[in-house]
C-alpha cells in the first residue's frame, strides 16, 4: 500500500495521462488505433522538444517566453537554407540549431550579465524574433522545401515518425545531462539556491547563458521539424507555443520556483495536452471549447498533483 | 595577553562604519586553536558584522587580521574558504533537491569518462567524510527529506570537506529541538577533539556555558571582555552584555484577572490537535508551554482562524463563534503575532510607517473616495513608535534594516493600533537579545494591565514562568497541566510536557 502510494505520489502525472488515454479509448472511436496514436505522437513531438528546453530554463528558476517566436524564426531559416540556398540537410540542421541557440544565448546574456529578469529578457526576444521572422519571410510563407527536410517532418523510420525519433534522442540526452553531468546537477543547485551555488565556485552566469542557448537550440530543432512537416515556413508558426510548453513543464511537475523537476514529466505533460486535443477532435468537440477544457485540465492536473504530493496537512509550526 | 600559544585567529582593532552607525569600534578578537569560543552580545552589538569581516563578506574600514600568526587579507568569501574559514549561517543554505553527497561536494563532484558524475566515488568519498566526523547520514538521501538538524550537519560536513579548521556558527540551535541540540553539541565536541576551532554565536546563555571554553562579549560595537567560562556566571555575562545589572528580569505580575474573554473547548485538528481546551481572561498573560510539535502553534492558528478545525468550540466574550479566516478573528478583536516574524509578520521591504498602520488603513481612509489620509497615518505611526520605544532613524526606514527586537515591536504596534481585546503571541522573543526581550515583556504586561487578554507561546521555560500569570502545558495536541504563577517550576512543566501525567483543575466553569 505504501509503495503504491509512493509510486502514485511520484508519478501522478503519468497516472493522469494513462487515465486520459483509457477514457478516450473507451469513449472515442478510432482513438486507440496505431495510426492515430502515431499521429498524436508526431503532433506532440514538436511541443515536447520545446518543453524539454523549457524544462532547463524553469529548473534554474527562469523561464523562456521566446520559444514560440524562435520556432517560427528558425523554421524560416531552415526553409531559406533548404528552398532558396539549396543547402544539404546537415547544413540546414546546423543553421536552424545555431540561429536558435544564438538568439537564446542572447537572452541568456541579458539575464546573466544584464541583470534582466528572465521574464523580461525573453519577452523582449519573443517580440524581436517574431519581427525577425516577418523580415526574413517578408510576411509570406516560404515554400519549395527540399525532400530531405520534408522527410524529417513527415517521414517515418521503422514505422515510427521521424519527429518521434528526434524527440526520443533529445529526451534521452537531456535526461542524461540533467541526471548525470555536473552541469545538469548544478542546474538543480542553481534553481535551489543561486548564492550557495555561486559560493561553491560554480560559474552561475555562464550556466544561465548555456541554459537559454539550449532552450533556443531546441526551439530551432522544433522549428526545423515544423517546417518539414508543413512543407513550408509560416510567419505565424509557433504563436503561443511558449504557453503550451510551459503548461507541459508545469503539468510534468517541474516547480516554477526552480530546483526541482525533470524532463520525463515535461514529456508526459506534453503528451497529456496532445492526447487531450486529439481525443476531443475525434469526439467532435469544437476547437474553441477544446481550449477551455485544456485550461481546466491544466488546473485540475496541477491541483491533483500537489494534493498527492503533500498527503499531510499544510505545514504548521 | 598572557597566553603563550599563538592564537589561531587575531582580529586587531577592527573598525567598521555603516552610514549613521559605527558597527565595530576598534574591536580586537582572539581565538585559540582547538577551542570553542562563544561570541555574545545583544542584537546590534556587532557579532554578525565581525563574522562577516572574518569570512570576507564585508571589508573593515581599518584593522588587521592574523591567521596562525600571519597577516591575511580576506577580500571575498572564496578567499575565506581557501584560508580554511567557514561559516554556518542561521538560515541554512542546503539544496533540498540534491543528495547529501551532492550538497557536500557541490562544484567538486568527481567525474568519470564522458564527463558523467562518478556516483560511486562521490558516495564513497562522502561516506568516508561522514564517518570521520561521526555523522550518521546516508550520502544518497535527498537533503529535503532530512530534519533541520540533519541539514545543519550536512552544512557542517560541507564546510569541513573544504578543510576548514575555523568554523563560525551563527545561532545554530535556533530551529532545533532540545534533543537535536544535544546531538549538535556532541558533534561540536567531536570536532574540537579533532582540532577544529569553533566560534559559537548564540543568544542562549545556557548553551554558551554548556559548550564553550571561553566567551567574548561585545556591546555597542566594542569589545567588552574575553574570559574562560569558569570565571563567569550567566548573570555576569548578561551584565557585561547590557552594561547594567538586570536584577529583575521579568515584570511583576499584574492585577487580578477580569472576566473570561476567550474559551476554547475540545478543538480537534488531526494530526496535531486532539481536544485542546483553555480559558483566557481579560488582563492576564496565559503562558502556553510544551515541546516543539506538541500542537501549541496549531492551537494558536486554529484560534485565530488560520487553519480550519475538525470539531470543537470557540467562544469569544461568551458567544460561540465560527472562525473561517483571520479576518473573522480580527473582527472579534483578536490579534496574532506569528512565530516567524520575517515570513509571516512583516512586510520587510516596506517602511516602519507602512508596517505599523497597514492593518488600519480602512479607518485611516476617507469615507468618500477611500483614499488614505497620509497625514493621519503618519501621526498614528509616530504615536506608536514613541509609545513602544521603537528605535528607528525615521518612519521611512525599511523594516528589513531594523533589529529583531524592534521588528517584533512593530508587529505588536500594528496590533495595538487596532486595540485588540485578545492578543496571541507565538514565540514573541525568539532570536531577540536580552535588553529588547525585557522591553517586550514589559510591553505585554502593560497591555494586560489595560485589560487585554494575552496568550503567549514560548519554548523558553524561564520566559513562560517569568512572564505568565498562569501556565498551561501542552502535549500531543491537548492541554495536560495548568499551574498558577507561584506553583510552576521548570522541572514540573518539563515533567508534564514530556511525561504521561496530567494535572488539570475541574472544568473551566468551576473556576469562575
Amino acid at each position: 500500500m505504501n509503495e503504491l502510494q509512493a509510486f502514485l505520489r511520484r508519478n501522478g502525472v503519468l497516472v493522469i495521462f494513462l487515465g486520459l488515454v483509457l477514457l478516450f479509448g473507451f469513449t472515442v472511436e478510432r482513438f486507440l488505433t496505431v495510426p492515430n496514436l502515431l499521429n498524436v505522437a508526431r503532433q506532440t513531438s514538436i511541443v515536447a522538444i520545446v518543453s524539454v528546453g523549457m524544462t532547463f530554463t524553469i529548473l534554474t528558476g527562469g523561464i523562456d517566453l521566446s520559444v514560440g517566436s524562435l520556432v517560427a524564426m528558425t523554421g524560416a531559416v531552415a526553409a531559406l537554407a533548404s528552398a532558396q540556398w539549396g543547402w544539404p540537410l546537415p547544413a540546414v540542421f546546423l543553421a536552424a540549431l545555431l540561429s536558435g541557440a544564438a538568439a537564446g544565448a542572447l537572452s541568456g546574456l541579458l539575464v546573466a550579465y544584464g541583470g534582466l529578469p528572465p521574464f523580461v529578457a525573453t519577452l523582449a526576444m519573443l517580440a524581436a524574433a517574431r519581427g525577425a521572422t516577418l523580415v526574413i519571410t517578408d510576411a509570406r510563407p516560404i515554400t519549395g522545401i527540399g525532400p530531405a527536410l520534408r522527410a524529417v517532418g513527415t517521414g517515418a523510420t521503422l514505422g515510427v515518425p521521424n519527429p518521434v525519433w528526434i524527440l526520443a534522442v533529445v529526451s534521452l540526452v537531456a535526461w542524461g545531462v540533467l541526471g548525470h553531468t555536473r552541469f545538469g546537477r548544478h542546474l538543480y543547485a542553481l534553481g535551489g539556491n543561486e548564492e550557495t551555488t555561486r559560493l561553491a565556485g560554480i560559474r552561475v552566469n555562464r550556466m544561465k547563458v548555456a541554459v537559454y542557448g539550449i532552450s533556443g537550440a531546441l526551439a530551432g530543432l522544433a522549428g526545423l521539424i515544423l517546417t518539414g512537416r508543413l512543407n513550408s515556413a509560416q510567419p505565424t508558426a509557433g504563436v503561443a507555443m511558449e504557453l503550451e510548453a510551459i503548461a507541459a513543464v508545469v503539468l510534468g511537475g517541474t516547480s516554477l520556483a526552480g530546483g526541482s523537476g525533470g524532463v520525463g514529466g515535461s514529456i508526459v505533460g506534453a503528451l497529456i495536452m496532445g492526447v487531450l486535443s486529439n481525443g476531443l477532435n475525434l469526439a467532435g468537440v469544437p476547437s474553441y471549447y477544446q481550449q477551455i477544457i485544456q485550461g481546466a485540465v491544466i488546473v485540475l492536473a496541477v491541483v491533483l498533483d500537489s494534493l498527492t504530493r503533500r498527503a499531510g496537512p499544510l505545514r504548521a509550526g | 595577553m598572557t597566553d603563550t600559544r599563538t592564537p589561531l585567529l587575531r582580529m586587531v582593532e577592527i573598525t567598521k562604519t555603516f552610514p549613521g552607525v559605527r558597527a565595530l569600534d576598534r574591536v580586537t578578537f582572539q581565538v585559540d586553536p582547538g577551542e570553542v569560543h562563544g561570541l555574545v552580545g545583544e542584537n546590534g552589538a556587532g557579532k554578525s558584522t565581525l563574522m562577516k569581516i572574518l569570512t570576507g563578506a564585508l571589508q573593515p574600514d581599518s584593522g588587521t587580521i592574523e591567521l596562525r600568526g600571519r597577516p591575511v587579507r580576506i577580500p571575498d568569501p572564496g578567499t575565506g574558504q581557501r584560508l580554511g574559514i567557514a561559516i554556518i549561517h542561521q538560515e541554512l543554505t542546503v539544496l533540498p533537491e540534491l543528495s547529501v553527497a551532492e550538497n557536500i561536494f557541490l562544484g567538486r563532484e568527481p567525474t568519470g569518462p564522458l564527463g558523467l558524475v562518478d556516483w560511486s566515488r562521490l558516495y564513497r568519498q562522502t561516506q568516508a567524510l561522514l564517518e570521520r566526523l561521526d555523522i550518521d547520514l546516508d550520502p544518497r538521501i535527498r537533503v529535503g527529506e532530512l530534519t533541520i538538524a540533519q541539514q545543519q550537519m550536512v552544512e557542517i560536513a560541507k564546510a569541513l570537506s573544504l578543510n576548514a579548521d575555523l568554523l563560525a556558527m551563527d545561532e545554530p540551535t535556533s530551529a532545533l529541538t532540545e534533543r537535536e541540540t544535544e546531538i549538535l553539541f556532541r558533534l561540536i565536541q567531536g570536532l574540537r577533539d579533532q582540532g577544529v576551532t569553533v566560534i559559537y554565536i548564540s543568544h542562549r546563555l545556557e548553551e554558551i556555558f554548556q559548550i564553550c571554553d571561553r566567551i567574548t562579549v561585545l556591546r555597542d560595537g566594542r569589545h567588552i571582555a574575553t574570559r574562560p567560562v569558569q570565571e563567569l556566571t550567566p548573570q555576569e555575562v548578561v551584565r557585561l552584555m547590557v552594561g547594567r545589572a538586570i536584577t529583575e528580569m521579568y515584570p511583576p505580575p499584574g492585577q487580578a484577572p477580569g472576566p473570561v474573554r476567550l474559551e476554547v473547548r475540545n478543538l480537534h485538528r488531526p494530526p496535531r490537535l486532539h481536544g485542546a481546551s483553555l480559558t483566557l481572561r481579560s488582563g492576564e498573560i496565559l503562558g502556553l508551554a510544551g515541546l516543539v510539535g506538541s500542537g501549541r502553534t496549531d492551537l494558536a492558528r486554529a484560534i485565530f482562524g488560520v487553519d480550519p478545525v475538525e470539531r470543537g468550540e470557540i467562544r469569544v466574550h461568551g458567544r460561540p463563534v465560527t472562525l473561517r479566516s483571520p479576518a473573522d478573528a480580527m473582527a472579534l478583536g483578536m490579534g496574532f503575532v506569528p512565530e516567524d516574524r520575517k515570513s509571516q509578520g512583516l512586510f520587510l521591504q516596506m517602511t516602519v510607517r507602512q508596517n505599523t498602520v497597514i492593518a488600519r488603513l480602512k479607518e485611516l481612509s476617507g469615507r468618500l473616495l477611500g483614499l488614505i489620509d497620509f497625514r493621519r497615518a503618519r501621526t498614528e505611526a509616530l504615536r506608536l513608535v514613541e509609545e513602544l520605544d521603537i528605535r528607528t532613524p525615521s518612519l521611512e526606514q525599511t523594516v528589513r534594516n531594523l533589529s529583531g527586537g524592534n521588528q517584533q515591536k512593530i508587529i505588536i504596534a500594528r496590533w495595538m493600533a487596532r486595540a485588540p481585546s485578545i492578543l496571541i503571541l507565538d514565540e514573541p522573543t525568539r532570536g531577540i537579545d536580552v535588553g529588547a526581550k525585557a522591553e517586550i515583556h514589559a510591553l505585554m504586561r502593560g497591555l494586560a494591565d489595560q485589560g487585554v487578554a494575552i496568550l503567549m507561546i514560548s519554548s523558553e521555560l524561564p520566559e513562560v514562568l517569568g512572564v505568565s500569570d498562569r501556565v498551561l502545558v501542552m502535549r500531543e495536541g491537548r492541554i495536560v497541566a495548568e499551574f498558577h504563577r507561584e506553583e510552576a517550576t521548570q522541572d514540573q512543566v518539563m515533567l508534564y510536557a514530556t511525561g504521561s501525567l496530567e494535572r488539570l483543575p475541574g472544568p473551566p466553569e468551576a473556576q469562575a
